[in-house]
């Protein structure tokens, strides 16, 4: 088992090397920072713009290699580098995790649990008109774009504020800013805030694990052991959730585990609706903007969350699977 | 295990079992009660009734044999009986168990009954157990949901019921998760399931039509004790006549919905009183029939009964035997069943007064008034004039015969196997694959077969028969030994060569259906062979009216699709296929093994006829021992991918030497209650060892009665050998059959 996990790992840094390599060179290649420093107003003489690229190890005057060999040397030692606007990068990080985890839990626990109950109900449903209206409602969700979901939430908060005549639903930022008081106080605001955005992502979400999940339940509702499972006696309810539910959510577990590790790489265009500074709203900037070192840290930071996401769903389908586990 | 061998007379006498003895007054211990059923699902074309009026009545401690063809409805009646049938499904009529209501009862009365009162045991045992619990769990779990015990009560008794069941070490194996269980372990496990609660009413549905023969034997066996255990009543659901013979007391015989015949089991398979019982009975080719015995001489055509017409040397000619009694037609699909009796349309007795209304099942008989009844209008003149299954069915012509008696070693090879062998490697990890053992799915394999014989190769899952035929039909260079086809060693052809010999062997396979292209038309299909050859579309469609005709198909079907046509006539088409390019041999994976008993016959005739008109010679590949014995004339039994007896049928069958071949033979149900009661059973320990590891000695030791019977200390010599030494095939004399063992011969 050691051997196996090792063997495996190991498999993960040849791939994590590769991921760093590519994502550095595409960055460096695709993205003009100088364009950046060039387009302020007034422009910088070009040997400032020269000084402070060398300074950031971005200067694409310097070969590519040499600077890769440079950042790499860095990052290696735990310094991703500077922002363009010459912040740490690292120091970034934590920040925008932390956002983007605080925006993303709720709403992916929420939508995980939410589809998973959908596709199940909807499975033993099936063809009977709630399983056709969640279909309906699935495919509805699934096919609108997160960006316009979140307006048209928006809008409905827009709608319900002026119907009630004062500020009911607030929706821009984590919290109101310079707002006072107790914990409960502080708390209640950062409630109202997550609202539409939690609620942008659990239907998206939910949508899309409702019809996997309704697939693996359909699988295992047809199946001889749950059929058996009655046999012996159990109400239809305590069969489909203990035998079938137990086993439709074996395959589910690789979607848990991508699901959840893509947390922490934020979600771009919920942050940029909703005005949260997390990770997806970072990337987005910076690629705007050329910021090469914001970009292969995040980059980097989400083929390591993949990997592991790779490894957590094998971790979980062993735990949920005796099958695999033996073999 | 240590399974207890069912004793010849195991409770009841093959004389005088206790469902004949009893007296004919009504009793009143019945405790499944189905009266008037009616089931009716919604096919694709229109109401399908699968049931139509079923009266069934099951008294406590009875065994109870439900016997039909597919789509006889057989099943629909005890998945009604235990309330489990789709939600699509319109059930009518009543059906009690312990007094109970079952029809229109809500769920929470059902599942107060199942698993309490009624028990049930499926099909397929691979996939009735839920994979991610562990075995003893589910048992208990069927305890606890209707006996508020303690989990570890619940668990105790879950062992014990294991061991009953005959699961070896039952305590450990309790934990273990149902893919680490075999196939008859399996069924093991949910036969303790369903009488973990003592139920009054065990039903069973095809309980051991998934497994291998000696698993089979096993399991019924396990199901006999279970039941005698709880004093449960038996509803056992088959299609196979052997296994209903072997455990039924009384026998209820289903057709297109409905019992047509019904009775002791001893009184209905001795003398059968409606056609349809008659055909069923005369189609099934028997284990026990004397190979040749009725046949006449080779080269006669009409063979009569007690024709002592001697044959030359019976062993060893190959000769004509006695055809099967086929039923002409297939039984009516349930939308569109005809309006009077349903097996009119097939039957040769059947006259206006059949056609016009469905017969009632009414009482036949005086030996026992009361207990055998007969849905047919001719019952009473089929017992008066005595008419058996010959009388009633016109018996095709046996083939003439070609060659008058040849001498094998005479007869040009057509195949010659020796010491084949092929291994597949094991392979482990996710990302570079490395080998750590080897599978020796064919180790030593043995065929030997002249022109127009038949060769029969039996073995059970997992003996490396499909292998076997890979490596024959690659006509590449084997791994080890030596393959040769028409006299050509495969090690020697180039491309062409191989080719060309390509066309004259061609291969019958298993599933009629998916082996044929759905998009393809009959015509096309056939000729594909052909097309390959290199032969032109004009001169293949010429031979398509031909082969239709040869086939026993009408030429006109030639522009149809697969799904237009039945199951045998499927079969009949991937027959055609293998015919166009006029092989030498034929390879027959499993052919009638998809079939119902009324078909298979018509196929195995037909491959009876073809091979003496069209000079054939026929590897038959089959795990049915009774149809082997119908069809070859010699026979190769593998075990574990080695061929442990090959030699003449007649021989191996009649007085085989190898411990294996004499297990395998006892295991075969006979369709005959009086004997099939009446002989000793060897039941073979356990489920064939993986091939994976590599044996030394007798790869068959570990389930050998003989080596077992061997005393460690008086017999340690002996034993020794079997464990150091791989035992080679030898024969007593030149012509015998071979055996690979080293304490060959008789018990």
């Amino acid at each position: 088992m050691i051997a196996h996990l090792s063997k495996r790992l190991g498999y993960y840094a040849l791939l994590l090397a590769l991921a760093v390599v590519i994502s550095y060179v595409l960055s460096s290649l695709a993205l003009s920072p100088r364009g950046y420093f060039e387009g302020r107003q007034p422009p910088p003489p070009p040997e400032a713009i020269d000084t402070q690229l060398t300074a950031l190890g971005i200067n694409d005057r310097t070969p590519l290699w040499e600077r890769f060999g440079n950042w790499l040397g860095h990052a290696l030692h735990g310094d991703l580098g500077r922002t363009l606007d010459s912040s740490d990068v690292g120091t970034e990080f934590g920040r925008r995790i932390g956002v983007s985890l605080r925006l993303l839990l709720a709403g992916t626990l929420l939508g995980t649990v939410g589809g998973v109950l959908l596709g199940t109900w909807g499975a033993v449903r099936q063809y009977r008109f709630s399983d056709r209206a969640v279909t309906l409602f699935a495919f509805l969700l699934l096919s609108t774009p997160t960006f316009l979901l979140a307006v048209l939430l928006k809008v409905g908060a827009i709608r319900t504020n002026q119907a009630v005549g004062h500020e009911l639903i607030t929706f821009t930022g984590e919290k109101t800013p310079g707002l006072t008081g107790s914990l409960p106080t502080l708390f209640g605001d950062r409630a109202v805030h997550l609202l539409l955005p939690t609620l942008a992502i659990a239907l998206g979400t939910a949508a899309a694990y409702s019809r996997y999940q309704r697939g693996t339940m359909l699988d295992v509702l047809g199946s001889d052991f749950l059929r058996t499972a009655r046999a012996k006696g159990l109400r239809r309810r305590t069969a489909v959730l203990r035998h079938g539910l137990r086993t439709a959510l074996v395959p589910m577990s690789t979607f848990f585990a991508y699901g959840f590790l893509t947390l922490f790489t934020g979600a771009a265009f919920t942050e940029k609706v909703f005005g949260w500074h997390g990770m997806g709203a970072w990337f987005v900037d910076a690629v705007g903007k050329g910021d090469i070192n914001s970009v292969v840290a995040v980059n980097v930071f989400a083929a390591v969350m993949v990997l592991l996401a790779g490894f957590l769903a094998d971790v979980l389908h062993a735990a949920l699977d005796p099958r695999v586990r033996t073999s | 295990m240590t399974a207890p061998r069912t004793a010849p007379d195991g409770g009841r006498s093959a004389t005088a079992p206790p469902g004949i003895a009893a007296p004919a007054t009504p009793r009143t211990d019945a405790v499944l009660r189905i009266r008037d059923l009616h089931v009716e699902f919604d096919g694709p074309r229109g109401p399908a009734p699968a049931v139509r009026g079923v009266d069934l009545t099951l008294h406590r401690g009875e065994v109870l044999g439900l016997v039909g063809e597919s789509g006889s409805g057989k099943s629909t009646v005890a998945l009604a009986a235990i309330g489990l049938l789709p939600d699509t499904a319109r059930v009518a009529g009543s059906i009690t168990i312990a007094g109970t209501d079952v029809v229109g009862a809500d769920d929470a009365t059902l599942s107060g009954l199942r698993g309490r009162r009624v028990g049930m045991v499926f099909q397929d045992p691979l996939s009735a157990l839920t994979p991610v619990h562990r075995v003893g769990d589910q048992i208990a779990e069927a305890i606890r949901t209707h006996h508020d015990v303690p989990r570890a009560h619940a668990r105790r008794r879950a062992v014990e019921l294991l061991d009953l069941v005959g699961i070896p070490d039952p305590a450990t194996r309790a934990a273990a998760y149902p893919h680490e269980f075999s196939g008859g372990m399996r069924q093991r496990a949910l036969i303790a399931m369903a009488i973990a609660n003592e139920p009054d009413v065990l039903l069973a549905d095809e309980p051991t039509t998934a497994l291998d023969v000696t698993v089979q034997a096993q399991v019924l066996d396990v199901l006999r004790t279970a039941q005698r255990a709880t004093g449960a009543a038996l509803l056992l659901v088959s299609h196979d006549l052997g296994v209903i013979a072997g455990t039924a007391d009384r026998v209820a015989v289903m057709y297109a919905g409905r019992v047509v015949e019904s009775g002791p089991a001893t009184a209905l398979f001795a003398a059968p009183r409606m056609p349809y019982t008659m055909g069923l009975l005369g189609a099934v080719p028997r284990l026990d029939a004397p190979v040749d015995a009725a046949a006449a001489a080779p080269g006669a055509k009409e063979p009569a009964h007690g024709d002592t017409a001697p044959t030359s040397d019976r062993a060893t000619a190959p000769g004509p035997r006695t055809p099967l009694i086929p039923i002409p037609g297939t039984p009516p699909e349930p939308h569109d069943l005809p309006t009077g009796c349903a097996f009119a349309p097939r039957c040769p007795l059947a006259d206006d007064a059949c056609r016009a209304a469905e017969p009632a099942l009414l009482s036949v008989g005086t030996e026992e008034p009361g207990r055998h009844h007969a849905a047919c209008r001719h019952a009473d003149r089929i017992v008066e004039r005595g008419l058996t299954a010959t009388d009633v069915y016109p018996l095709p012509d046996p083939p003439a015969s070609s060659a008058p008696a040849p001498d094998r070693d005479t007869l040009p090879p057509v195949l010659k196997v020796t010491g084949l062998t092929k291994t597949f490697p094991v392979r482990k990890g996710s990302v570079v694959k490395r080998r750590v053992g080897s599978v020796h799915a064919v180790n030593g394999v043995e065929l030997d077969l002249g022109r127009g014989e038949t060769l029969g190769l039996v073995g059970e899952s997992g003996s490396g028969k499909s292998t076997t035929l890979m490596e024959i039909l690659g006509l590449t260079a084997p791994e080890g030994g030596t393959v040769e086809v028409l006299g050509r060693d495969t090690r020697t052809l180039d491309r062409a060569a191989r080719r060309q010999l390509r066309g004259t062997v061609q291969m019958v396979f298993q599933d009629p259906l998916s082996s044929l292209d759905p998009r393809l038309p009959v015509g096309e299909i056939i000729t594909e062979p052909l097309r390959a050859q290199g032969v032109d579309r004009a001169r293949a469609a010429a031979r398509i009216p031909e082969l239709l005709r040869l086939v026993g198909l009408s030429p006109d079907h030639a522009d149809r699709y697969p799904h237009a046509f039945s199951g045998g006539q499927r079969q009949r088409i991937g027959i055609a296929r293998a015919l166009s390019v006029r092989p030498q041999l034929l390879v027959l994976d499993e052919p009638v093994s998809a079939l119902d008993v009324s078909v298979q016959a018509g196929i195995l005739n037909l491959l009876t006829a073809l091979r003496a008109e069209l000079g054939l010679s026929y590897l038959f590949v089959s795990h049915d021992l009774s149809v082997v014995r119908h069809i070859a004339d010699r026979v190769s039994v593998m075990y574990l991918g080695r061929t442990v007896e090959h030699g003449p049928v007649a021989e191996v069958f009649g007085a085989p030497r190898h411990p294996y071949t004499r297990a395998l033979l006892s295991a075969v149900p006979l369709p005959d209650p009086v004997r099939e009661r009446g002989r000793e059973r060897i039941l073979l320990a356990g489920d064939p060892p993986s091939p994976t590891r590599p044996t030394t000695g007798c790869g068959f030791r570990g389930r050998c009665p003989r080596y077992a019977a061997m005393s460690p200390t008086h017999g340690a010599d002996r034993r020794s050998r079997c464990e150091r030494e791989t035992p080679a095939l030898t024969a007593p004399g030149p012509g015998r059959a071979a055996a690979a063992c080293h304490f060959a011969g008789p018990p």
